[in-house]
């Protein structure tokens, strides 16, 4: 267990005098390395909140730069940002919050070709994407790789996430594989209040301290849904899927793959 | 009957639903988009028609939700 400076004591008292965490689960957030994927409406308050909580070392990832229609609900990238790249744009403001944070930059899409070399130098991985190729190369990356991670997804008012680790559901022992390119509208067609985004990204932020910390039940096994037009949230069970093509009795997924897909989302009608 | 949908009670006359009239009850439009959860266990989208829903199901259905940006 590392020895907390003064200073150190001061500023993560609130989380200190928290008897479930403590001096040594915080002793453990400073030295957990997370990586975030996707510096969006999801990996934006993630970046904050971790940064906040003083996680030793976070990487962000992202190949974008910062566009005046992110600003509604990237709550990382401010006004002056449009146009820097994300991961420079993110990675000042979590310096700006904590001095103490190694911040690592990859300013890259990840791909089938380079993700499982990024993730082995993390404990745990937050899916900040915004299309299905993604989520499932995160997914199958992790699954494959024996690495804890948190897939979240939004939709206008509504929000899901699950958190994986080894040995329990994966998204596709849920959804076995991305839907028809057909069915799959453009992001900006589909919409999302931005609120939601910092509903579902501060959740998987909270997944990730608390894996670290070793506190608490995470959303493993169980999907939780909410709906913020009604305000109603849900967790639903998940089993293991025997016909899992990933994790399942026979899987035919055995490397990594990037699927073909423009968009990111849709829902009934 | 009487049967579980995402967590909320429903009653039905009839008792003779397949799984694939309940998507459309349910106003599923687009079923390749949503995963069926029937009392805990995954259903395989081909078994849609010929699964029967029986009183005191839950049937949960799961959407893709792929956005995050």
């Amino acid at each position: 267990m590392i020895d907390l400076t003064e200073d150190q004591l001061e500023r993560y008292s609130r989380h200190i005098i928290l008897k479930d965490i403590g001096v040594e689960g915080q002793s453990k957030i400073l030295e957990f390395k997370v990586l975030i994927i996707g510096l969006g409406g999801l990996g934006a308050p993630a970046a904050l909140y971790l940064a906040a909580a003083g996680v030793g070392t976070i990487g962000i990832a992202d190949g974008d730069t910062v566009d005046l229609s992110n600003l509604q609900r990237q709550v990382i990238h401010f006004t002056a940002d449009v146009g820097k790249r994300k991961v420079i744009s993110a990675m000042e403001k979590m310096k700006a919050i904590n001095p103490d944070t190694n911040v690592v930059v990859y300013d890259e899409k990840l791909v089938a070709a380079n993700i499982a070399g990024v993730i082995k130098d993390y404990d745990f991985i937050i899916d900040g994407t915004d299309n299905f190729p993604a989520k499932f190369l995160i997914n199958d990356a992790c699954v494959m790789g024996k690495k804890p991670f948190s897939h979240g997804g939004i939709l206008r008012f509504e929000g899901q996430t699950v958190t994986y680790l080894p040995g329990h559901t994966c998204y596709r022992c849920v959804f076995t594989g991305p839907p028809p390119k057909s069915s799959v509208p453009s992001c900006s067609e589909a919409g999302v209040l931005g609120a939601i985004a910092g509903m579902l990204g501060t959740i998987q932020a909270a997944e990730a301290i608390k894996y670290a910390a070793g506190v608490g039940r995470l959303l493993v096994d169980r999907m939780l849904v909410f709906d913020a037009l009604k305000m109603d949230f849900r967790t639903v069970p998940l089993s293991r899927n025997p016909r899992c093509p990933l994790c399942g009795e026979n899987p035919s997924i055995r490397e990594l793959v990037d699927h073909e897909q423009p968009a990111c989302d849709i829902r009934r009608k | 009957m009487k049967i579980t949908i995402n967590g909320k009670g429903t009653a039905h006359d009839r008792t003779d639903i397949t799984l694939a009239e309940l998507l459309v009850i349910n106003k599923v439009a687009a079923p390749h988009m949503v995963t069926v959860q029937l009392n805990g266990g995954f259903v395989a989208g081909d078994k849609y028609e010929s699964i029967f829903i029986k009183d005191g199901d839950e049937v949960d259905f799961l959407y893709f939700m792929g956005g995050g940006r």
